[in-house]
C-alpha cells in the first residue's frame, strides 16, 4: 500500500507492506537510524517519534496510522549544522553511555519542552519515566533536558 | 617487550606508517584476564591523521576516547587528529575480551608504546603540534562517539544495512534443556518472504526477505512447536536452599591467622541472599553474517571478537583463518549477554542462504530468556568481637554456581546456546573457577579491613541449572553487599559509628583517605538521628581488591504507609589513580550507582520449576527516571598512581549503602535483595 506522510519537513510517498510497523518502514525501508528497536512491546521508549507533535511508540504502530499526517524522528528534530537546543545538551552535558536509548528520550524531551516552556526538574522526570535508560545516564539526561530549556528561554549560553 | 617500527607501505604516492609492539604480553589463557599478543596499533597516514587500531572495543564505556587522549599526549599530536578503528580479526591487536574493568591497565601502556614509537617517526618529520605542554590526559574530553549518537548516524550494529541483507529469528526454546516433540513448518515455508526454515535438532531458525516478514513467520512457527520441558529447575524461592545442597566444591580462597570460634565467643552471624539477576540490555542482541567462498564474516557486539571468532570457527567445523569476526557496538552490555549466541546463531543461518548477508535480532524475550544471567548468591559471615571493639575473627561462606560461561576456545565453545541445541551437541564445558585475585563468585569475599583471623571459602556450585556468565562486577557486587552490610551490623552491636568502626579496621592510607574525606563532604557527622524514616548508609570497597577505591554515602526515604524507598542522594568518593578522563570516569561510577540501586531495590529473575518466568520490562521492572537519586562523583587524583578502571567498582558499595540506609531509618535489617516494599513488611 502507498502512504503519504510529511516526514521531518519533508513529503514522504512510499510503498508500505500493509502490516508493517511503523518502526520497521523507518528503519528498513526509509533507513533512518534515530528511532531504535528496544522491545516491541511499546515499553522501553527507544523506538519514540513525534506524530503531530505528540510522543508515541513506532514499534507497535501501524505505519498507515501516518496517512496525510507530520512525523518527527530523532533527524527531524536537529542536525549537526543546526542543532536542536536539546542535541547540543545531551552532548554537552554528555548525557549518554551507550546511546541507544538517548534518541527516544531527546525527541520525548523535545515535545515535553516544546509545552513547557521551564519544568521543574520533577516535571521532566515524570514526562521521561516511560524511557528505559540501562546505563544510568539518568541524571545527566536531566541536567541536558534543564539546560536545553535554560537555552531556550534565552537565559544563559 | 620491544618496540620497533615494523613496515613501510608505499602506495599511490602516499606513506602509511604503521608502529607495532614486537613479543607478546603476559598470556593467561585460562583467566578472565587473559592477555594475548598484540599487533598493529597506529598508522600515520600522509593527511596527518593519526589511526589508532584498537584493541578493546567501545561498550559505551568511552574508552576509545580515553586510548584516543594517551595516543594524543604520547605522539604530541593535537587530540582531534586521533581517529579510532574499532576491532576487527582481520587487522587489529588482539587483546580478547573487553572486561574485568581492565581495558585502561592493559590497553593503555600499550598505546602509550606504540605511540611513543610513533613519536620518534613524527620526531623526524617534524611534524608535532607545537603545543607541546597541553596535555589531554587528565582533562574531560567529550567522548568521541557521542554527536554521532546524538544526531542518528549510522552507530549501531542495528544500523548496519547491507546490499541483499535478509533478516532472520530464531525460535527458542521455552527454557533451558527443553526439547522439541513435534514440529510441522510446512505452512511456515509458504508464507510470504519465508526464505529458509532452519531446522537442526532443538535449534530453529527462520530467514525472510523482510523483517516483519521474519517476525511474523517466527511467531506463527512458535506456534506449531510443542516442546517438553525438563520442569525440575529451583524456584526463585527454592534456589538458596538448592545452592547449598547441590553438588559443589569448597576451595579456600583465604586464611589468615587461626579462625576459632570457641563456645565463649558471642559469635555474630548473618545469612545473605542476592537472586539471579539479568543484564537486561535496552537493545536485545542482534549480528550479521554473510558466508560466501567458504569465508564467514560475522557483525556482532560481542566483548571479544577473537575469541568469538574462535568458538564458532570451533562449532561450525571451519578453520579460524577462515572466518573474520568484526566489533560493532550495541546498546550497553554490563558483561556477558545475548551477543555470542546471537553472532553463533547468525553465522549458521547465513551458512544455509550463502551470498546474503543475514541479519539476525533476538526479540526482547529473547534476550530475557536466554542471556546467561548473573547467578545467585547465598553468603553467610560470622564474626567475633574483642574486648576494645575490634574485629577478632571473621569467616565468610559463599555459595554460587560460575560467573563465567563464555564460548572462547575449543574446550569452551559448549557455552554457545547453538552447540547445545543442535544435533550431536557440543560437550558442556568444565564449569570453570576464576582465579584470585580476581576471582568469580569469590570476587572481593576477602575484606580489605585489617583483621587478625580470617577464612573465606567458596563453595563452588557445579550443577549448572540456569545459564549463568559474567555479569558488572560478578561476585563482588554480592560479596561487598555482604561485608559492608556485616560491618553496619557489628557496629550497632557496639554502638560504634559506622564510618568510625570501618576506619579502625583500615590501614590502607588511599582506603582511609577515601573515607576521611566521604566523611567530610557528606557531613556525616550531622546526619539524621536514626528511625525517622530518612537514612544515610555508608559503604566501602576496593574494587578486587586491586583496584580503584570507591566510599558511598546513600540518602533515602522509606515511606511508613507503603514501604516504599525512595532514594535522595548518593555521594561517591573514588581513587582510580591517574585519571585519565575525569568526566568519563564520573560517568562509569554515575551509572554503576545508578544499575546497582536498579538491582538491589527492584531486580530478581523470577524462575517457576518450569522456567524464566521474567521476560520482559514488566516483568522484570527496573528504575526508571522518576526513581533515581541524584548522584556526587568526587575523585581524587593521583597522577603519580597507575590509572585503575572503574566500570564495576560502584556495585557492591551502592547496594550495602541503601541496605545500611534502610536500617538507619527504620531499624529493620534487609538481608535478601532485592528489597521489594514487601520484605520491609
Amino acid at each position: 500500500m502507498r502512504i503519504k506522510f510529511t516526514l521531518n519537513g519533508k513529503v514522504a510517498d512510499i510503498n508500505v507492506e500493509p502490516d508493517s510497523s511503523l518502526l520497521e518502514v523507518l528503519r528498513n525501508d526509509i533507513e533512518l537510524n534515530g528511532p531504535k528497536f528496544g522491545c516491541g512491546l511499546a515499553q522501553c521508549g527507544a523506538c519514540a517519534v513525534l506524530l503531530d507533535g505528540v510522543s508515541i511508540r513506532s514499534c507497535v504502530t501501524p505505519a498507515a496510522i501516518v496517512e496525510g499526517r507530520t512525523l518527527t524522528t530523532l533527524e527531524g528534530i536537529g542536525d549537526k549544522d543546526n542543532p536542536h537546543p536539546l542535541q547540543a545538551a545531551f552532548i554537552a552535558e554528555q548525557a549518554m553511555q551507550c546511546g541507544y536509548c538517548a534518541s527516544g528520550i531527546m525527541t520525548t524531551a523535545a515535545a515535553f519542552l516544546a509545552s513547557n516552556k521551564s519544568p521543574t526538574r520533577d516535571e521532566i522526570r515524570g514526562a521521561l519515566s516511560g524511557h528505559l535508560c540501562r546505563c544510568g545516564s539518568q541524571p545527566r539526561m536531566i541536567r541536558a533536558v534543564e539546560r536545553a530549556a535554560r537555552v531556550m528561554n534565552g537565559d544563559d549560553e | 617487550m620491544s618496540v620497533s617500527r615494523r613496515e613501510f607501505i608505499h602506495s599511490s604516492g602516499s606513506v602509511v606508517v604503521y608502529f607495532s609492539l614486537g613479543g607478546c604480553g603476559a598470556s593467561d589463557p585460562s583467566g578472565e584476564d587473559a592477555v594475548a599478543s598484540s599487533d598493529n596499533r597506529i598508522t600515520i597516514h600522509t593527511d596527518g591523521s593519526v589511526e589508532l587500531f584498537m584493541g578493546k572495543v567501545e561498550l559505551g564505556q568511552g574508552i576509545g576516547t580515553a586510548l584516543a587522549q594517551i595516543a594524543a599526549d604520547e605522539l604530541g599530536v593535537a587530540f582531534d587528529r586521533i581517529r579510532l578503528t574499532g576491532v576487527d580479526t582481520d587487522f587489529s591487536p588482539d587483546e580478547s575480551y573487553t572486561f574485568s574493568s581492565i581495558s585502561i591497565q592493559q590497553s593503555g601502556p600499550k598505546v602509550r608504546e606504540a605511540a611513543a614509537s610513533a613519536r620518534a617517526y613524527l620526531e623526524q618529520l617534524s611534524d608535532r603540534d607545537a603545543a607541546d605542554n597541553s596535555a589531554v590526559v587528565g582533562q574531560s574530553v567529550p567522548r568521541i562517539d557521542i554527536p554521532g549518537k546524538t544526531f542518528g548516524d549510522v552507530s549501531f550494529i542495528q544500523d548496519v544495512r547491507l546490499d541483499g541483507m535478509v533478516h532472520a529469528r530464531v525460535v527458542h526454546p521455552p527454557a533451558e534443556r527443553a526439547v522439541i516433540q513435534e514440529m510441522d513448518s510446512k505452512s511456515v515455508e509458504e508464507m510470504p518472504g519465508v526464505l529458509k526454515v532452519v531446522r537442526d535438532s532443538n535449534f530453529v531458525g527462520i530467514i525472510a526477505e523482510r523483517e516483519g516478514q521474519a517476525r511474523t513467520a517466527a511467531a506463527a512457527l512458535a506456534a506449531l512447536i510443542r516442546w517438553e520441558l525438563p520442569g525440575d529447575l529451583p524456584s526463585s524461592d527454592e534456589v538458596y536452599d538448592w545452592l547449598k545442597r547441590a553438588e559443589s566444591r569448597k576451595e579456600e580462597v583465604s586464611a589468615s591467622g587461626t579462625v576459632n570460634f570457641s563456645p565463649s565467643d558471642t559469635v555474630h552471624r548473618a545469612t545473605y541472599r542476592r537472586p539471579y539477576q539479568a543484564h537486561a540490555s535496552i537493545s536485545p542482541s542482534a549480528a550479521i553474517a554473510f558466508f560466501e567462498d567458504s569465508k564467514l564474516t560475522v557483525w556482532s557486539h560481542a566483548q571479544g571478537m577473537y575469541p568469538l571468532r574462535g568458538a564458532i570457527a570451533h562449532t561450525l567445523g571451519l578453520s579460524p583463518q577462515d572466518v573474520r569476526c568484526v566489533h560493532k557496538e550495541a546498546s550497553g552490555c554490563y558483561g556477558h549477554n545475548g551477543a555470542d549466541d546471537a553472532a553463533c546463531e547468525a553465522a549458521v543461518l547465513a551458512m544455509r542462504l550463502p551470498g546474503r548477508p543475514v541479519r539476525l535480532q533476538w526479540e526482547r524475550a529473547d534476550e530475557f530468556l536466554w542471556e546467561p544471567l548473573g547467578p545467585a548468591m547465598q553468603i553467610e559471615t560470622q564474626a567475633v568481637l574483642d574486648s576494645e571493639g575490634r574485629i577478632s575473627n571473621w569467616q565468610h561462606d559463599l555459595w554460587s554456581c560460575p560467573h563465567t560461561g563464555r564460548p572462547r576456545d575449543v574446550d569452551s565453545a559448549g557455552y554457545f546456546l547453538y552447540a547445545k541445541h543442535k544435533e550431536n551437541p557440543l560437550p558442556d564445558p568444565a564449569p570453570y573457577s576464576i582465579p584470585q585475585p580476581s576471582g568469580g563468585s569469590d570476587r572481593n569475599s576477602v575484606p580489605l579491613y585489617d583483621i587478625k583471623n580470617v577464612r573465606v571459602n567458596k563453595h563452588f556450585v557445579t550443577d549448572i541449572p540456569i545459564l549463568g556468565s559474567s555479569l558488572r562486577g560478578l561476585g563482588a557486587y554480592g560479596n561487598v553487599f555482604a561485608i559492608e552490610s556485616f560491618m553496619d551490623e557489628l557496629a550497632a552491636q557496639i554502638g560504634a559509628d559506622p564510618f568510625e568502626f570501618r576506619k579502625r579496621h583500615l590501614d590502607d592510607v588511599r582506603a582511609l583517605e577515601v573515607m576521611q574525606r566521604l566523611e567530610k563532604e557528606t557531613q556525616w557527622q550531622a546526619r539524621p538521628q536514626p528511625g525517622t524514616g530518612v537514612g544515610w548508609g555508608v559503604a566501602f570497597a576496593r574494587f578486587k581488591n586491586l583496584s580503584s577505591y570507591l566510599g558511598l554515602v546513600m540518602q533515602l526515604q522509606v515511606n511508613a504507609e507503603t514501604n516504599a524507598i525512595q532514594l535522595i542522594k548518593a555521594t561517591a568518593v573514588c581513587d582510580a589513580g591517574l585519571v585519565v578522563n575525569p568526566d568519563g570516569l564520573k560517568a562509569q561510577i554515575e551509572g554503576g550507582i545508578i544499575q546497582s540501586a536498579s538491582w538491589t531495590l527492584k531486580e530478581q529473575v523470577r524462575l517457576s520449576n518450569r522456567a524464566r518466568e521474567s521476560y520482559d520490562w514488566n516483568t522484570y521492572p527496573i528504575l526508571r527516571f522518576d526513581e533515581i537519586p541524584d548522584v556526587d562523583v568526587i575523585l581524587i587524583d593521583r597522577p603519580e598512581q597507575k590509572s585503575l578502571g572503574v566500570g564495576e567498582t560502584a556495585q557492591g558499595p551502592t547496594a550495602a549503602a541503601i541496605a545500611n540506609a534502610i536500617y538507619h531509618a527504620t531499624g529493620k535489617r534487609l538481608r535478601q535483595l532485592p528489597f521489594t516494599p514487601d520484605r520491609l513488611v
